[in-house]
């Protein structure tokens, strides 16, 4: 059975006592997005700075639980100068992270075997969004943990637009 | 210092989660189910299980008595006048659809009011809502004063162009228990209905509807011992007699014919399709069980366990812990909803079974309420005849470790 330590880890505890990005960016010439959990009541709020193809600048604010606020603290840290084709590699392989497969359900030593790395399947660099992984042995956090990207991904499709 | 149920009637109460002995706070969602109700309802399914009405054989009408005795043991609980009175639902959602859906299609009109509150459950706002999309009505909301209870200062604006008042009798996440008495003397007269859901008071306190003097009331069975899947919807025969059906099928008719149908009498008309006829078994089982305790017994254990956890919960938290609700803890039922002091419901939750102890978080299905309160989702740790202190004890150590670990 999982325990808190898989759920809890000090990197998520830091971001979310210490949350990155803070704040806001004048929406225009920002573009705001904002996602809610209405299960939970958990709010995120993202301001982009998109410029010639990189993520020049990112905002957050909103509010929720520690597993939502963390992971738009790592969110904001992990895209802030990206150029958006690496952004969105990042979120697909962020949401397969997540993704619950029947394998893990099923087969929970399959994955607390795997050791933290910071390379995702799929070649991704991970770095420090690795400790987001232990939600996934907890099916009802996992939408907490995906609701910043969710709402990254529609801020990106707008500031496309 | 004690249970009021002993803890041994309830099978699940005894296992163990993450290794430690369960403490379940999670009441005012769903009550655990004594042997007494499982073995009535495993009983009905090995020695007497056929469909009702209609069947002529022995077993059909063995299952036929059982469930219509369920129907005069919900009205005797309920001190209703007649027994046809008693409409079998799925639950009080079910029961408030009803409601809202027949009584609102027969008598809503563009323009009309129907009077809610600020604290009522989804239940008893959506089916409002939808009837309001359907007929042109519109919604009007009781608000609620700072401590948690119905502001009635306002009632009689409210009530203007007021069709129909439909209140809770005890607030799901704030744990108040309304005085009724002053909104059915306003709404009688108005010569209009007013309707209660019952879902958090029937569990807790004797309900006595003709005392009350409201036109209807909702209930769950689960909420009070019983199993899910059946609820009551208990309405003047008159009321019952007066709305259109709600679903259609067999049973439901006296007669039908190539050009239509003819209604059953009630509380027939309402009771579409093969009922929950073994949930209604549970159900009496559930009621005997609660009656034996006595609820007036249940309501002062309840308030008995809400004072001790006011109590300690605010001398062991301090300024860490922010309760919402009634401060007077005799105006409440076993529902205490609070904030932990920067840690989300959600977080505390968590936390809290890890050291197993179930308590709730988020909106408990209450969003314009949370709107109010100005808190995204609350957690809620709720009381009931097999809960005592020590299961207090444990939820306030569980809440400092909680509140030591994120802080």
């Amino acid at each position: 059975m999982p325990g808190l330590e898989d759920l809890y880890r000090e990197i998520i505890l830091d971001h979310y006592r210490a949350p990155r990005n803070r704040g806001e960016l004048a929406s225009p010439p920002a573009v705001r997005a904002e996602g809610f959990n209405p299960l939970c009541g958990d709010e995120v709020v993202l301001y982009l700075d998109v410029e010639d193809g990189v993520v020049k600048d990112i905002k957050t604010a909103g509010r929720g639980c520690s597993i939502s606020q963390a992971s738009t603290s790592m969110l904001s840290a992990a895209v802030i100068g990206k150029p958006l084709d690496e952004v969105r590699q990042l979120t697909s392989a962020f949401k397969s992270m997540m993704s619950i497969h029947e394998s893990n359900l099923e087969n929970e030593t399959e994955t607390s075997q795997d050791e933290p790395g910071t390379v995702s399947s799929d070649g991704v660099r991970m770095g420090d969004l690795e400790a987001l992984q232990g939600v996934v042995k907890f099916p009802v956090r996992i939408k907490c943990a995906t609701l910043a990207w969710n709402t990254l991904t529609q801020g990106l499709d707008e500031a496309a637009n | 210092m004690s249970t009021l149920a002993p803890k041994s009637d309830f099978p699940l109460l005894s296992r163990e989660v993450h290794g430690k002995s369960l403490t379940y706070l999670d009441s005012a969602a769903s009550a655990q189910k004594p042997e007494q109700v499982l073995r009535a309802m495993d009983d009905a399914y090995r020695t007497y299980y056929a469909n009702v009405h209609r069947g002529v054989y022995t077993i059909a009408e063995e299952a036929t008595q059982a469930f219509e005795a369920a129907r005069r043991s919900v009205a005797r609980f309920i001190h209703a006048e007649r027994t046809s009175e008693v409409v079998f639902t799925q639950g009080t959602t079910a029961s408030m659809n009803l409601l809202s859906y027949s009584w609102g299609s027969a008598n809503l009109r563009d323009g009309d009011v129907v009077v809610i509150s600020q604290m009522e459950h989804h239940a008893n706002v959506v089916p409002w809502q939808m009837a309001c999309e359907r007929t042109g009505a519109e919604l009007a909301w009781i608000p609620i004063t700072s401590d948690g209870h119905l502001d009635l200062s306002g009632l009689e604006s409210l009530l203007q162009r007021a069709k129909v008042i439909s209140v809770t009798a005890v607030s799901n996440v704030l744990g108040t228990i309304n005085d009724l008495a002053p909104l059915v003397t306003a709404a009688h007269d108005r010569n209009i209905p007013i309707f209660v859901d019952a879902a958090q008071s029937a569990p807790h306190q004797a309900i006595d509807v003709q005392a009350l003097g409201a036109d209807a009331i909702a209930f769950s069975a689960h909420k009070l011992l019983g199993p899910t899947g059946i609820g009551v919807l208990w309405a003047r025969q008159s009321l019952l007699e007066a709305i259109p059906p709600f679903l259609g099928g067999g049973e439901m008719i006296s007669d039908v014919r190539f050009d239509g149908f003819d209604a059953a009498p009630v509380p027939h008309k309402f009771g579409a399709g093969t009922p929950p006829i073994v949930e209604a078994v549970g159900l009496r089982a559930a009621i005997d069980y609660l009656s034996a305790l006595g609820m007036d017994a249940v309501a002062d254990h309840e308030h008995r366990l809400a004072a001790y956890a006011m109590d300690r919960l605010q001398s062991e938290l301090g300024e860490r812990i922010k309760i919402f609700g009634p401060s007077n803890p005799s105006e409440r039922c076993g529902v205490i909803s609070f904030e932990l002091e920067a840690v989300h419901p959600h977080d505390v939750s968590q936390v809290l079974d890890e050291h197993g102890v179930c308590v709730r978080a988020g909106h408990h299905c209450a969003k314009p309420l949370m709107r109010i309160l100005d808190v995204p989702a609350t957690a809620r740790a709720s009381f009931y005849v097999y809960n005592e202190e020590s299961d207090i004890d444990r939820l306030v150590a569980a809440l400092d470790a909680a509140h030591r670990f994120f802080v």
